[in-house]
C-alpha cells in the first residue's frame, strides 16, 4: 500500500474507509519533508445540478435528498429555505419549529454513526465498529440504540429515516399526529442519560496534541439559537459577517485535477472549515446549560482548535439535539394547513444550513412558471477539501520518522475528523463526456 | 459451520441503501454474528482481499469505464449478487442523463473537463452482469432487507411483495388522494415496499420503487390528465428516481 525508501516515500490509501463514498488521498514526502498532500475524491460524478434544470421547484427537496443517504434532511432544509426566498414565501413559526425537530432527529442519526462506528475505531485501534463490539459491547450497543432514537424523530416527522417524504416547499405535506411525537418525546428523555455516556465515552479517548489556527465559517440563525436550521447569515471567526444572499461573493469554487468535486475557497484564495468546530467555537454562549456542563465535565473548553476533538463537540452537539428535541415536541401542536400557499414566479433565492458536517448552501433561479433555471449545490466536505490537504500536511510532519502504517493511520483519522459525506461533494458537477 | 462472506460495493449512489443495513440498529450485530463481513467499506477499514465472496450485496449503478470492469470482477468472485435499491436495479436518478442532449451539458461544463471521466448513461448492474435478486427502493425498505439476509441465510429465496402500492394503501386504510383530492398519484404502477408511505402523508406516491409487474402506465397517465396535470408535469412524475426502467421511460417519452 505504500512505498517507501530512505527519505522519501509516498503514503497513499487507493479507497479509503468508514467514509459516506469514495475517496483516497496521498502524501509524498522528499527529504524528510511533506512535499505535497492530496485528498483526492473519485466518486463518480452524478450531475445533480445539471438535471436540476427544468424540473419544477417543487421536486428540489425530494431530488437533492438523493445527493446523499446520510444527510437528505439538511439537502432538503438549505433547498426549501433557498426556495421559499425565490418564491417570496415566509414560512410560519410551527412549520420553521418542526423542520428544527427533523433537523435534530438527523444530526443525532449521522453524530452518532460518524463518532461511534466511523471515527472511534481509529482512536481504539480497530479495523471497524463491528470488531470494536467483540472488546466494547457496551459502547456499541448504547450507539447503535442512542443512534436508532435520532432515527425515530425523523421517520415520525419526516416519514422514514432515509430520504423523508414529509418535506414540501412552503411547509409539510402533514403535520405529524402530536401523540405520535409524544411517543417519539419518551424515547428521548431516556436518550439524555446515553447522551451524557456517549459524552463522556468520547473524552476518555486519546487526543493526538495537535491544532492549527482555522478560519471557522458557519450560519447564524435570527433567533438567538445554536446554529443548525435557519441560516440567515454566514459569520467566521476572522470576522466575516454577511446575509446568506452574499454568499457567492465571499466563496468560491475550483476545479482541481485529483477531485471530482470542485473545491471551496473563500474569494482571496484561502481555505476555510466547515463543521462541528466552527459551530463550537462561534456559538459555544448558546448551547444549553447542560451541554455546557458535559462540556466542562469532560474538558473540553469553549475554545476548541484540534480537530482530532471534532468527536466529543459532536457527542455534546448531539445530547444539545436530544434536549432541543424534547423542547420542540413540549411545545408542539398540530396545524393545520401543514404548509403556506405557493404560487410559481421567477426569482433567485438562496438557502444554507449546517448539515452535521458542515455548512450546505443551496441557490436556485426560477423560471416565471416554478421550473428551475439554474441550480448551485455548495455542500461542506467541498468547502472543507482544501483544509484536509493543509491538515494532512501539517499533522504528519512530526511523525515522519515512524512506520508507514502509522502515519497511513494517522492519516485517515484526520480526514476522518471531517466526517467527509463525499456522495455529496461530488454530485454537482457539470457534465463531461469522455468519448472513447 | 463456515459464516457465510459477505461483500458489499457502491457503485454510483447516495450511499443510502447500504446505510440500511447499518440503520438496523436491533439487528445490526446479530447479522454480523451470523455473516463475515468480509469486505464493506462504509463500515471497515479491511480491503477486498480479492477472493471469492458467498454474497455480494451491490448499491448504485454503472456510470464510469472503472465501475463498468468492476462489476464483471465482482460478478466472477461471487456465488450470489443481489443489487439493493433503484441505482442499482434502474439506473437511478442520475440515469436522467441517459436522454440528455450532450452537447447541452458540456457547453454548462465547469473549468476542465479532461479531469473527468464518464459514461454518457447510469445503468443498472442487470445491464453489465447476471443478477440473482433484486431490491427495489429509492432507499430501500429495511424489512425487505432483513428479511433478505435471513432467507439468505436459511437458503430460501426472500419474500417481498409484487404487488402496487394502491394495494398497499388500500390495506392501510387510506383515503384515496388520487380520487378524494385529485393529486397525482403513482400509486396504482408502483412496486410496494414503502407500507404506501406518502398516501399516509396526504400526498401522491411518487414511485420511489419503481414500476410494479405489468404496470398500466398509459391508463394511469390519462387518469392524470384527466384530473389536469399536464404532458411536463406527467413527463416529470415518471422521470425520477426510477426514470430508466423501460415501463417509466416509455412512458415519460409519450409525454415529451
Amino acid at each position: 500500500m505504500s512505498d517507501v525508501t530512505k527519505r522519501d516515500k509516498t503514503i497513499k490509501v487507493d479507497m479509503l474507509a468508514r467514509v459516506e463514498g469514495e475517496g483516497a488521498f496521498k502524501v509524498e514526502v522528499k527529504d524528510n519533508k511533506v512535499v505535497h498532500t492530496e485528498f483526492r475524491i473519485f466518486e463518480p460524478p452524478r450531475f445533480f445540478e445539471a438535471f436540476l434544470q427544468g424540473r419544477d421547484h417543487s421536486e428540489a427537496p425530494d431530488i437533492t435528498a438523493r445527493i446523499c443517504g446520510i444527510c437528505p434532511v439538511a439537502y432538503q432544509m438549505s433547498s426549501v429555505q433557498a426556495m421559499e426566498m425565490a418564491l417570496g414565501i415566509e414560512v410560519s413559526q410551527p412549520i420553521k419549529d418542526l423542520r428544527r425537530l427533523l433537523y435534530c432527529g438527523e444530526w443525532i442519526e449521522s453524530h452518532v454513526l460518524h463518532a461511534a462506528m466511523l471515527h472511534a475505531p481509529d482512536f481504539l485501534g480497530y479495523a471497524s465498529a463491528l470488531d470494536m463490539a467483540k472488546d466494547h459491547p457496551d459502547v456499541v450497543k448504547l450507539a447503535l440504540e442512542y443512534k436508532k432514537i435520532g432515527n425515530s424523530i425523523v421517520s415520525a416527522v419526516g416519514g422514514r429515516e432515509i430520504h423523508p417524504i414529509n418535506v414540501k416547499v412552503g411547509g409539510w405535506w402533514k403535520a405529524p399526529p402530536k401523540a405520535k411525537l409524544r411517543e417519539v418525546q419518551e424515547n428521548l428523555k431516556r436518550a439524555l442519560d446515553m447522551a451524557e455516556a456517549f459524552v463522556d465515552f468520547t473524552a476518555s479517548l486519546d487526543f493526538p496534541d495537535k491544532e492549527r489556527d482555522y478560519h471557522m465559517v458557519c450560519i447564524e440563525e435570527p433567533n438567538g439559537l445554536y446554529p443548525m436550521y435557519e441560516g440567515t447569515r454566514l459569520i467566521s471567526n476572522r470576522g466575516l459577517d454577511i446575509p446568506v444572499t452574499e454568499f457567492n461573493d465571499t466563496f468560491d469554487e475550483h476545479h482541481v485535477k485529483q477531485s471530482n468535486a470542485l473545491q471551496g475557497r473563500t474569494r482571496d484564495g484561502g481555505a476555510y472549515l466547515t463543521g462541528p468546530l466552527p459551530r463550537w467555537n462561534l456559538a459555544y454562549d448558546k448551547l444549553s446549560d447542560r451541554a455546557k456542563a458535559a462540556a466542562e465535565r469532560v474538558g473540553l473548553g469553549r475554545e476548541v482548535k484540534n480537530p482530532y476533538r471534532s468527536i466529543t463537540v459532536r457527542a455534546v452537539e448531539s445530547l444539545y439535539a436530544v434536549e432541543e428535541a424534547i423542547r420542540l415536541i413540549e411545545d408542539y401542536e398540530e396545524f393545520d394547513p401543514a404548509s403556506m400557499p405557493v404560487t410559481p414566479r421567477a426569482g433567485t433565492g438562496m438557502g444554507a444550513s449546517e448539515a452535521p458536517r458542515g455548512m450546505l448552501f443551496h441557490q436556485y433561479t426560477l423560471e416565471p412558471d416554478g421550473a428551475i433555471a439554474k441550480a448551485q449545490i455548495v455542500p461542506p466536505t467541498a468547502q472543507n477539501q482544501p483544509s484536509i490537504e493543509e491538515d494532512l500536511a501539517e499533522y504528519i510532519a512530526d511523525i515522519l520518522d515512524r512506520p508507514d502504517d502509522e502515519i497511513q493511520w494517522l492519516c485517515e483519522q484526520t480526514i476522518r475528523n471531517y466526517d467527509p459525506c463525499i456522495s455529496c461533494a461530488t454530485h454537482f458537477l457539470d457534465l463531461t463526456i469522455e468519448r472513447g | 459451520m463456515r459464516k457465510p462472506r459477505l461483500g458489499v460495493w457502491k457503485f454510483s449512489s447516495c450511499d443510502g441503501c447500504q446505510l440500511s443495513l447499518l440503520d438496523c440498529e436491533d439487528e445490526l450485530l446479530a447479522v454480523a454474528g451470523a455473516i463475515d463481513i468480509a469486505y464493506f467499506p462504509e463500515a471497515t477499514r479491511k480491503d477486498d482481499d480479492g477472493g471469492r465472496y458467498d454474497i455480494a450485496f451491490v448499491e448504485g449503478s454503472v456510470t464510469t469505464p472503472h465501475e463498468a470492469e468492476l462489476i464483471r470482477d465482482v460478478r466472477q468472485r461471487a456465488d450470489t449478487l443481489i443489487t439493493l435499491g433503484a441505482c442499482a436495479t434502474s439506473g437511478g436518478i442520475q440515469a436522467l442523463k441517459n436522454g440528455a442532449d450532450v452537447t447541452d451539458f458540456i457547453a454548462a461544463v465547469y473549468a476542465h473537463p479532461d479531469f473527468i471521466d464518464t459514461l454518457d448513461t447510469a445503468t443498472p448492474i442487470s445491464d453489465h452482469v447476471k443478477v440473482d435478486f433484486e431490491l427495489r427502493g429509492c432507499p430501500i425498505s429495511k424489512p425487505h432487507l432483513i428479511e433478505l439476509v435471513a432467507a439468505t441465510l436459511a437458503g430460501r429465496a426472500p419474500q417481498t411483495p409484487a404487488h402496487s402500492v394502491c394495494y398497499e394503501c388500500k390495506l392501510a386504510g387510506h383515503v384515496c388522494v388520487m380520487v378524494a383530492e385529485g393529486k397525482p398519484c403513482l400509486g396504482p404502477v408502483t412496486h410496494a415496499g414503502c407500507g404506501a408511505l406518502c398516501p399516509g402523508y396526504a400526498r401522491g406516491c411518487y414511485g420511489c420503487f419503481g414500476p410494479k409487474e405489468t404496470p398500466n402506465t398509459a391508463a394511469l397517465a390519462a387518469r392524470l390528465a384527466g384530473n389536469g396535470a399536464d404532458k411536463r408535469q406527467i413527463h416529470r412524475l415518471f422521470s425520477t428516481f426510477n426514470t430508466n426502467a423501460p415501463e417509466f421511460r416509455e412512458e415519460a417519452k409519450a409525454h415529451e
